[in-house]
């Protein structure tokens, strides 16, 4: 883009000083990751003591195999994976209709309910309000909850109307004088041509409701209901019962228990962990294509 | 009104009923909490319902500041609020410098490379981010082993439970989580800029410096203005899951925002009344901030941000 600039003794300077910072923080993100992954897979004995620091020691996958003993975490898992899929789809749908009527000049109060959405984005009750309210509407302990009060997402709509206000009018025009209905326009074009758009939404809402906790702690009590991440805080704070207890499991099998299979507090908490950012770092390449060209549509009416 | 499916003129109505599902979902999830406040003006203990409930006026607003004991800690708590909100301003540029030197970076590979593994912490929760730190920084985490196994301690700091710079470490959690990610609107903005600037700038010998300082940062400046009133805007609303996950006994009195206090006072106390009230002032508050830096921005740049 830009061409040789000249260059100086302090621009050398700087460009070894830049290289160096951002290889640095580079590895500050990075290490934390790592530093888990090797350590689930390595000897436990070594890893409790807090000797796994480099690369991993003794490698075994035995915590891996044993993390699904712990009761409840494959329930969990359920749940999060649940909410996860109906959630994605009814916010994508939801936004795709909405933003697509939105664009329609014609809606009665159109602009009135435009506002009466956006509007959601720049102020709250605050917790304990929503809190009480949810709890009034029979939604604690409920798994609708999870689902229900973020269908209708303002973002993602003003996101996807944008779009669709970008897109050649003449398309509708041409259908809707061919007889189309607004529903088949919608279906038949709208949805066809916005796929990149919902594609983005997709993937947003999807690691939202993957990663949501608070909603969890504020309105679930069944643990039937718990999600991944909810299991997660609790067992960083209870690790140590749960070790004892498969280790228990464990010595009732013929498996011989080793000091290096043995679970601890560590190992059990440093495995769940792997578990629960697995999926988002599964699917972070194919998500960093789509979030770039996201927030700029999104930046360009905020 | 008459139902009509299309029309180049007229109104549909119709057009409205399919939106209206919708717009009830809305009005039940984000506008029906509202009526919540009225917990602020009734004497509500459950399991008694707010129906049985004594009607006690302003009585909670006017305890936030009954005695001295109740005045230190609401102080506390906004002080806290303050000096986290307020270090994440003093530190709102970093975004952008952030991104103006990773443009710097002529080496794509590496650049992209920095780009990826830095915004990948923005999508990770905050108890994912609270059990990393935990494997790092507790007691027999790595942080601590690789310290005695330097010599360099024989007992292991607490890190997690010091309650001395908990306003630092959880601005450096948001830092940690956050640069990479706010950073990619500053890149659009470089990747926006004219080439011809730069070529002005070549022809008339700008150093580097001199080409970062009069071409890149001006044209940064709008992005810096908007977001930096947002930021405003959110002053109160440090959000309630990092403050809570990295909560303990021991940091208790020098992490408590406010999202957290309104959250441990009910939840946790069972003061449902008494959060409820403190939480319709903050709410009152930012919507207040929120349309001051609003006509602000309308005054200075003659837009809205919102």
């Amino acid at each position: 883009m830009r061409k040789a600039v000249q260059v100086s003794p302090t621009d050398k300077m700087i460009t070894v000083l830049i290289y160096v910072l951002f290889s640095l923080f580079a590895c500050v993100c990075v290490y934390p990751f790592y530093s888990i992954i090797i350590n689930t897979i390595s000897a436990n004995d070594i890893s409790a003591r807090g000797d796994v620091v480099f690369y991993p020691r003794h490698i075994h996958f035995q915590n891996y195999l044993d993390v699904f003993k712990i009761p409840g975490l494959g329930n969990a898992a359920l749940i999060s994976l649940g909410r996860t899929v109906i959630g994605t789809l009814l916010t994508v749908g939801a936004s795709a209709f909405l933003g697509f009527m939105f664009s329609q000049e014609d809606m009665w109060g159109r602009r009135f309910w435009y506002r009466f959405t956006v509007i959601t984005m720049f102020f709250n009750a605050g917790i304990i309000p929503w809190y009480l309210t949810m709890r009034s509407l029979h939604l604690t302990n409920n798994f609708l909850a999870y689902i229900l009060p973020t269908i209708v997402a303002p973002f993602f709509i003003i996101l996807v109307k944008t779009f669709v206000e970008s897109t050649p009018k003449e398309l509708q025009q041409a259908a809707s004088i061919d007889g189309a209905g607004t529903m088949m326009i919608f279906f038949r074009i709208i949805l066809p041509i916005s796929k990149p758009i919902l594609a983005t939404v997709a993937i947003f809402t999807a690691v939202d409701q993957w990663n949501s906790f608070q909603d969890t702690l504020l309105l679930v009590t069944d643990s039937k209901l718990y999600t991944l991440q909810f299991i997660l805080y609790n067992y960083i704070n209870q690790a140590s019962s749960l070790s004892t207890m498969v280790n228990l499991q464990n010595a009732g099998s013929t498996a011989i228990a080793s000091l290096a299979t043995e679970q601890t507090t560590t190992s059990i908490r440093m495995t769940v962990t792997i578990i629960v950012v697995a999926p988002i770092l599964l699917i972070y390449p194919i998500f960093q294509r789509f979030f770039v060209k996201g927030i700029m549509i999104g930046a360009v009416k905020g | 009104m008459r139902i009509r499916e299309y029309s180049t003129k007229g109104i549909s109505f119709r057009k409205f009923l399919y939106i209206l599902p919708f717009m009830l979902l809305l009005a039940v999830f984000a506008y029906y909490p509202l009526y919540g406040w009225v917990y602020a003006f009734f004497d509500y203990s459950p399991p008694i319902p707010l129906s049985k409930s004594p009607f006690v006026g302003l009585q909670w607003f006017r305890s936030l500041i009954e005695n001295q004991v109740k005045i230190d800690q609401l102080l506390q708590v906004i002080k806290n609020t303050f000096g986290m909100s307020g270090l994440g301003l003093l530190f709102s540029w970093l975004p952008m410098i952030f991104a103006i030197f990773l443009n710097e970076i002529k080496a794509v590979r590496f650049r992209k490379f920095v780009q990826t593994v830095t915004t990948l912490p923005n999508f990770i929760s905050w108890v994912l981010v609270y059990s990393l730190a935990f494997s790092m920084f507790s007691s027999e985490g790595i942080v601590n082993g690789l310290l005695k196994q330097l010599g360099l301690i024989d007992s292991p700091i607490l890190f997690l439970q010091n309650s001395d710079h908990v306003w630092i470490t959880m601005w450096l959690w948001t830092i940690w989580k956050t640069l990479g990610w706010s950073a990619i609107l500053y890149i659009a903005a470089i990747t926006g800029i004219d080439d011809s600037l730069y070529e002005a700038a070549h022809v008339d010998g700008a150093t580097r410096m001199q080409v970062i300082w009069n071409v890149i940062l001006p044209s940064m400046l709008p992005t810096y203005f908007v977001l930096l009133m947002l930021q405003i805007a959110g002053f109160l609303n440090n959000g309630l899951e990092q403050y809570f996950v990295f909560q303990n006994a021991f940091n208790k009195e020098n992490i408590q925002v406010l999202d957290l206090y309104v959250y441990n006072l009910a939840m946790g106390g069972g003061s449902y009344s008494v959060s409820v009230a403190i939480s319709m002032l903050k709410s009152l508050i930012s919507v207040v901030l929120l349309f001051s830096v609003n006509g602000f921005s309308k005054l200075l740049r003659g837009e809205s941000i919102v």
